[in-house]
């Protein structure tokens, strides 16, 4: 049958794109947007790797099919930033050196970023649960935690 | 594989009442994506079922409320209605997967994925929930406890879905609990659970109570003779016993690498004796 044509906002912007049913917004992302900072790891909704937001909420897009998301809002990880400017959570995680191979990463800042838009104060108990769906096999957590929490105290003093 | 995404339950009624292959309904997708992914389901046709106003909305009705069944975790625990009158419930359905998955993932979606291990199911059950389920015959309303057969079997026929859940009007002092045992702190599968919702009088005793268990049978359980060993005591250590006793006579897990047949059957009266110690102290702060 004919494949489905999906107008949304990325990032932004409005898109459109022909996807097949089966075709994950993850596939519809990287394959057909060419915005492959979102990662595929487990396409189990297991490792967060592909977090996004879909209408502010944080949803891993390896779980979700692009026919469904018509006029809806995503963001990804290529909106995080202004320009040449990090966002601060970026910028915290270079002076923490809260990275290694990077796969991780844009799922951890994007999820990160949404918890900070909920909670601009969140305890570090609060952090490592929020961020128990993304996983990362080089750092040992405690970089990317502390990064996070840095972030959101500059950002509660900007 | 075709997509639709009706706007009435009459549609996806219709839908799937002339659908010639495998038809599946996606409501949060955090089961069914992975299922496709790992060629486990090949669909001819998905039904999306997020366009409907009943499967999408948290209303109040009738003192009690009911909840859509594509409404997801997330939603769920930022109702802060619901979640002061059944804590229990709410609690239940954020401990599946991760903040990711609680985005998506929906109560119509973990009864109808058919585990025994289903988080939220136990807490509904306790709750005393009922599905409110639209298919080829009209409405019918069944108890939660009634949906589930057996692992990946449910009493639905075919083309009937869940469109929602009624929980009941919540009598004065009365509270609910679940509580699950995993070997990590976050993001993994119930070994064995527990839900127990009780009711006390004013003068602290127990007057109804429901109690439920999860990854301990072919299905979750709803344990009548452990909500029996609480009615009309205070809790006290003898009835908290009753209850742990009558937990473990019901259980008839299976023996995995996640748990033992001896360790599920243990924990399950463990869980069952501390799920009533939260639901009596919300209760009694209420």
């Amino acid at each position: 049958m004919a494949k489905h044509h999906i107008t949304a906002t990325v990032n932004g912007d409005e898109v459109e794109y022909l996807c097949e049913t089966q075709d994950t917004l993850l596939d519809v992302l990287r394959d057909t947007l060419n915005l492959t900072g979102s990662k595929e790891g487990c396409s189990s909704g297991d490792c967060g790797a592909c977090s996004i937001t879909l209408d502010g909420r944080l949803v891993c897009s390896c779980l979700v099919l692009g026919c469904e998301v018509g006029g809806r809002r995503i963001e990804t990880i290529e909106g995080m930033a202004t320009g040449e400017t990090l966002h601060p959570l970026q910028q915290k995680f270079l002076e923490h050196a809260a990275l290694q191979c990077g796969i991780c990463t844009p799922g951890f800042l994007v999820a990160a970023r949404a918890l900070l838009e909920k909670d601009s104060n969140p305890t570090e108990t609060e952090v490592r649960y929020w961020l128990a769906g993304n996983l990362c096999r080089c750092t040992g957590y405690d970089k990317i935690i502390k990064a996070v929490m840095s972030a959101a105290a500059d950002m509660r003093r900007a | 594989m075709r997509y639709e995404a009706p706007d009435s339950l009459d549609g996806v009624v219709a839908l799937l009442a002339e659908a010639n292959g495998d038809a599946r309904v996606l409501a949060g997708g955090t089961d069914l994506l992975v299922q496709m992914r790992a060629d486990v389901v090949d669909p001819e046709l998905i039904v999306d079922i997020k366009k409907i106003a009943e499967t999408r909305a948290v209303v109040e009705e009738a003192g009690g409320f009911r909840i859509g069944a594509a409404v997801t975790g997330a939603e769920l625990k930022e109702n802060a209605g619901l979640k002061g009158v059944w804590p229990g419930v709410v609690e239940a359905a954020n401990l599946i997967g991760s903040t990711q998955v609680q985005g998506r993932a929906t109560l119509g979606g973990n009864l109808c994925n058919g585990s025994p291990a289903a988080d939220s199911v136990p807490a509904l059950i306790a709750a005393g929930a009922v599905a409110s389920v639209v298919g080829p015959a009209g409405r019918r309303e069944i108890p939660v406890e009634d949906v589930m057969i057996g692992p990946r079997q449910l009493s639905l026929a075919r083309g009937e879905i869940i469109a929602s859940f009624v929980l009941p009007p919540r009598p004065k002092r009365s509270g609910d609990a679940y509580l699950r045992f995993i070997p990590r702190t976050e993001m993994d599968i119930a070994v064995a659970g527990a839900g127990v919702n009780l009711t006390i009088d004013a003068g602290g005793v127990i007057t109804a109570a429901r109690v439920s268990l999860a990854a301990v049978a072919a299905k979750v359980l709803l344990v009548p003779e452990a909500a029996r060993a609480i009615i009309g005591s205070r809790l006290d250590p003898p009835a908290q016993e009753r209850l742990a006793a009558a937990a473990r006579a019901a259980c008839r897990p299976i023996d995995d690498k996640r748990g033992t047949v001896e360790f599920r059957i243990e924990v399950a009266g463990v869980l069952a004796r501390r799920a009533a110690l939260i639901a009596l102290d919300r209760a009694r702060n209420r």
